[in-house]
This record gives C-alpha cells, sequence and structure tokens, in this order.
C-alpha cells in the first residue's frame, strides 16, 4: 500500500474530502474551529468555555449558554418574557422569518433579561443572543434592555449588558433606530442614579447597538477577537476600498485605540466581573442594599 | 455648481422643459422690447400645475432623490436665510475640527441660539472637503462641546441634520466614531436646554440619531429619515441593491412615513416643486417652524423639559405585549 501523499494535488484533495467528511457528520458531536480548522470534540469544547484549545477562538453563545456559565445555578430570574415582536412597517414575509428564529432558538426575540447572581451578588443582566437574527434590536429589545435599566435604578443593582449583534434590526426602520436614543437615555438615568453598569462585548459587536448602550458602561470589557465597528459587516466591506490595519475593526484594534477597557478571556470573565462589582459595591453596602 | 442638466431628476425633466421655454421667452423679450407677458403667464400656469401634478404623485423612492437632490439647499444655505448673525465656532478641543459638521452662536430674530448641523458640499472640491456630509467622532464630539456651551448660559439648541452616515473610515473608528454617537445621544438626552432638530435633507441613521434627540423633531416635506439607505436595505432584504424602489416604499422613509409612525413632530412645508426652488421660502417656512417649537418649550421649566423629552424617546418602538398568563394554583 502507497503512504498517503502529503504535498501536492492528491494530499489537497484528500484533506478537504476529510474536512468535508466532518462537515458531514452528525450535529453534536464534532465541531470545526471556524478560525483555526481544528476540529474539536464538542463535550472538550463544552468544557473548555466553547473555546478553542489550539487558536482561542471563542465561540459565539447563546444567551442560555452565557447565563449558565456566568450566573450562580438556580438563582436567574426572567424579566418581561412576555414582551412580542410586532411587524411594524409589515414588512413582507417578516412574521414567517421571526417565525424561523423562534424556532431555532426557542427564544421570542434577540435578548434575555433578568435578575441573576454572580458569586452571590445580585445583579440585573441583559444578554443578547447572536443566533436569532444576528442579535438585531428592535422594539423587544430596546423595551427589554431599558426596562432592565430602569428596574436597576428602583431596586438600586448593577446592570451588566453582553453585546451580541448586527446593529439595529432594519425591517423595523425608523422605530428601530429610535432603539439607540431610546436606551441611550436610559444609560443617562442609570448614570445619574449611580448605578454601577458594565458592558460586556462579545462577538460580534457592531452598528447601532454598539453605538448605543453597548458604548456608555463605566466598564467595556471585550472577549479577545471578537469583530466591533459602526458598520454592520457587510457594508464596511464594501465600503473598504484602500487597505485597511491588521485587527482592524477587531477588540485587540480597538484595545490599542483606547476604545475598551480590557480584553477578558472567557475563563477570566467571571473573576473580572466579580472584580468590578466590588469596586462599584463594598460589602458593607451589599449588604445594606 | 454643476450644468443645469446634471441636476434635473428624471421626473423634473418635463418641468425643467417649460422652465426652459419660459427662460427663452423672457430672453426674446429683454432683446426684443416685445411683450409677451401673456405668453409667459399661460406657460408658467402650465409649469406650476405639471409641478403640482408630478409632486401628488411622488414615491417614496422620489423622494429620496429630492432629499439627495444636487441643488438641494444645505445647511449652510438655510443658515443664511434664517439667522441674522451666525458666528462659527470650530473643533472638538481633543482631535481636530470637522468640516462636515458645523455649528456656532446664532440670533434668531430676538434669541440668542445654539447652532449645530451637517454640512454638505456643493461641487466635488467643496465635497471631498465636507466629507460628503459624514461627520467623524471629532465632529459629534464638536457638537457635544457646544450644546453643553449652550445649556450652561441657558440658550436653545438648533440641531440640522442633513447626513448620508457617520463616517466609518478607519481614522473613525480608531477614534470611537460609536462612542461620539452614543455619548452624543446620552447627553443630549439630559441637555438642560429645549433643543430642536430639522432634518432638512438625508437623516442616515446613526450618523443622524447622533444630532437627533430633541424636544421637537421636524423634517422638511422632501427629506427621508431612514435606518438604513434603501440600496443597503434591498441588499440586506433581497440581497439585490436595485430592489432599492421597494424597500424605499418598504421603509416608510419620507417625513410623511416618520410622521404616521409617530417618530416626529410635524412636516415643514416646502415650496412648490421642493426647497430647491425657491430657497428663500423653505427656509421662511423653516424658520417659523422653529419659533413655533421655542415659544412652546420655553414655556417649560428644566425639570419637565427633560422628563418629556425622556419619556418621548422612551415611547418609540413597537412591541405587543400580551397579559402574563394567570397561573391558577
Amino acid at each position: 500500500m502507497t503512504p498517503a501523499p502529503w504535498f501536492g494535488r492528491k494530499a489537497k484533495a484528500a484533506r478537504k474530502t476529510a474536512r468535508q467528511s466532518v462537515d458531514a457528520l452528525p450535529d453534536g458531536l464534532w465541531a470545526k474551529c471556524p478560525t483555526c480548522g481544528e476540529i474539536l470534540f464538542n463535550k472538550e469544547l463544552d468544557k473548555n468555555l466553547r473555546v478553542c484549545n489550539k487558536c482561542g477562538y471563542h465561540y459565539k453563545l447563546s444567551a442560555a449558554e452565557r447565563l449558565s456559565m456566568l450566573v450562580d445555578d438556580g438563582t436567574f430570574e426572567e424579566m418581561d418574557a412576555n414582551l412580542t415582536t410586532v411587524n411594524v412597517l409589515h414588512i413582507p414575509e417578516y412574521d414567517e422569518k421571526l417565525a424561523k428564529w423562534r424556532a431555532n432558538t426557542g427564544l421570542e426575540d434577540a435578548i434575555v433579561t433578568g435578575t441573576g447572581e454572580i458569586d452571590g451578588r445580585k445583579v440585573v443582566l441583559g444578554v443578547l443572543d447572536f443566533n436569532f437574527w444576528a442579535g438585531t434590536m428592535g422594539g423587544v429589545v430596546g423595551e427589554r434592555v431599558v426596562r432592565a435599566m430602569e428596574y436597576a435604578i428602583d431596586s438600586n443593582l448593577p446592570v451588566i449588558m453582553f453585546i451580541a449583534s448586527g446593529g439595529i434590526r432594519v425591517t423595523e426602520g425608523l422605530p428601530g433606530l429610535m432603539q439607540m436614543a431610546k436606551t441611550a437615555a436610559a444609560c443617562a438615568k442609570l448614570h445619574k442614579a449611580g448605578v454601577p453598569y458594565i458592558v460586556v462585548l462579545t462577538d460580534n459587536s457592531l452598528a447601532g447597538v454598539l453605538g448605543s448602550y453597548g458604548s456608555l458602561g463605566d466598564f467595556t470589557i471585550s472577549e479577545p477577537g471578537l469583530l466591533m465597528g459602526l458598520t454592520a459587516d457587510r457594508v464596511a466591506k464594501q465600503a473598504q476600498v484602500i487597505d485597511v490595519p491588521k485587527n482592524f475593526r477587531r477588540a485587540e484594534f480597538a484595545l490599542e485605540h483606547g476604545q475598551i477597557d480590557r480584553i477578558v478571556s472567557r475563563r477570566e470573565l467571571k473573576s473580572t466581573l466579580v472584580k468590578l462589582l466590588q469596586f462599584c459595591r463594598g460589602e458593607e453596602e451589599e449588604d445594606a442594599a | 455648481m454643476p450644468p443645469s442638466s446634471w441636476s434635473v431628476l428624471d421626473f423634473e425633466k418635463p418641468i425643467a422643459e417649460l422652465d426652459d421655454q419660459i427662460a427663452e421667452i423672457k430672453r426674446l423679450t429683454a432683446e426684443q422690447g416685445e411683450d409677451r407677458s401673456d405668453d409667459i403667464a399661460v406657460l408658467e400656469a402650465d409649469r406650476d400645475r405639471l409641478i403640482e401634478e408630478v409632486f401628488a404623485n411622488l414615491t417614496p423612492w422620489d423622494k429620496t432623490l429630492l432629499a439627495r437632490h444636487p441643488k438641494r439647499p444645505y445647511t449652510l444655505d438655510y443658515v443664511r436665510a434664517i439667522f441674522d448673525d451666525y458666528t462659527e465656532l470650530y473643533g472638538d478641543r481633543l482631535f481636530a475640527d470637522d468640516h462636515a459638521m458645523i455649528g456656532g452662536i446664532a440670533t434668531l430674530d430676538e434669541r440668542q441660539v445654539m447652532f449645530v448641523g451637517q454640512q454638505k458640499g456643493r461641487d466635488l472640491k467643496e465635497r471631498q472637503y465636507r466629507n460628503f456630509g459624514s461627520a467623524k467622532p471629532e465632529g459629534y464630539r464638536k457638537a457635544l462641546r457646544l450644546m453643553k456651551i449652550a445649556a450652561k448660559f441657558a440658550r436653545p439648541v438648533i440641531c440640522f441634520v442633513d447626513t448620508p452616515a457617520a463616517d466609518v473610515s478607519v481614522g473613525a473608528e480608531e477614534r470611537g466614531i460609536s462612542e461620539a454617537i452614543a455619548r452624543n445621544m446620552m447627553e443630549m438626552s439630559v441637555l438642560g436646554t429645549p433643543i430642536v432638530v430639522v432634518v432638512v435633507g438625508e437623516g442616515g441613521s446613526g450618523g443622524a440619531i447622533g444630532l437627533g434627540v430633541g424636544d421637537r423633531v421636524l423634517m422638511m416635506e422632501h427629506s427621508i429619515y431612514s435606518v438604513i439607505p434603501p440600496e443597503g436595505c434591498a441588499a440586506i432584504i433581497w440581497r439585490d441593491a436595485a430592489k432599492a424602489k421597494e424597500a424605499a416604499d418598504a421603509l416608510k422613509l419620507t417625513a410623511q412615513g416618520a410622521l404616521e409612525l409617530g417618530m416626529i413632530d410635524e412636516v415643514i412645508a416646502e415650496p412648490l416643486g421642493g426647497a430647491h426652488r425657491n430657497v428663500e421660502a423653505a427656509a421662511r417656512n423653516v424658520k417659523a417652524a422653529i419659533i413655533k417649537c421655542l415659544d412652546e418649550l420655553e414655556k417649560l421649566s428644566v425639570p419637565k423639559l427633560l422628563d418629556k423629552r425622556y419619556k418621548k424617546f422612551r415611547s418609540m418602538g413597537a412591541f405587543a405585549e400580551p397579559a402574563p398568563e394567570v397561573v391558577e394554583s
């Protein structure tokens, strides 16, 4: 038997077949890293907080995965789950699309908000889910964010917002755009009330969500390697005619240019959040509250 | 200004032909001393009827083209006509002066006001100088700096919006364009002085709302305000930029659409055939609308004003809230 070739066309073809065969494997057992191509055993990946052990790529997380990694068991209570999405512009097929995203994710819209405890500290959380229509912000996301912030003010609890969004949901038109002003105004109230506000940017943090409540935290921390910027990816690619710097619109670029406080790996996220919360509110204040 | 043939929209062509005829007769009249004022009057009446007819049936896409009309009055054209005195102030004190965003102190009849707004350029050179009306972070920061001065001295703020979008070049991202826009909206929501926003041409997405948080938001009759340009929307929804007309319909991006959605307070009428046919008349309407708003807003105490402003934007956005299911125990 001749050994499998290492170089040349045949080898390339063989590697391609190998990759395709992985892609063809049943869902749930194996995953292929989208940046380095490493084949990863899904259970191992879960144990590693869904970070590639070869290149450190941070997989996008669903809201449920994020909450289960971060929040103390059994402490999360969802808020405003009864809000439902409205096809405000009567866009054809909008409802069908919504139904598809709902079926795929089990969510009503792209964000989950609620209260939960992180190492015993109660906080208000908002977690965008990129799997639901690219985490786009429309009326429901805006309303849930604002209600969560208003609740935090009323009950004097810190706010942590996880960003994972392609921007404003364009099918909601101008009322969708206004969610930027609405959430930014709520941030003003939050700061005036002295409520701690931490933003965690995750992949992707783009456009109208980064350009509103995603940029207005006391602290802004970011997962490594994520894409962030004011334009949606497709638009940016269209517009970039000149050479762009290495890492352009990545977390590392933003850090270099002073746009974020820290890049924090998923493994250290919880301990970092606890440190920040401790800085804002000492134990004494916690007890008093 | 470009030759007139460059800046005539398709639906304006029959109007432009009549305009040319009228101009020709007037020229002949002047040269030959013949009195043809009757002919001119007839033609002018015909032309006005035609304009009315054409403008009664404009589609949202036509309005998009009008809002971007190369002859459309830009911010400074209005500034010259509306304010008795305007002293421009420059720079964000941090990095640079942005030529796409202008601002300064101005006199509006007996009032002292702070003015800020995006400025487009007319010819190629000027367009580049104004970066096509796309402001960079320093532009938004300059605007905020000026607005804060206005609040300190209890002067109202007038914002003119006319931008295709915010600038998203490498430099803009390096200096935090997202943060600049977000901060403007946040600070404007609590700025302790009346703010009147007028969309005079294009209200392009984040670039517009970064200057758009006011107690009153007005739009010119043929201006647009949109979450995304119709071409981009078509590319996203139908993966086909050529479907921009359909997208313009769907987005309700006209002044009338925005009013219907409850996102703006008032539509300012433009003279027959659009603001570019009579800049003075358009500016008079804008001025009257701003003064009316300020008269109303200045009656409110600052806390009341801010409370109303918060509630105004707080109430925007569509969602349904069915009563939570009652669990019987």
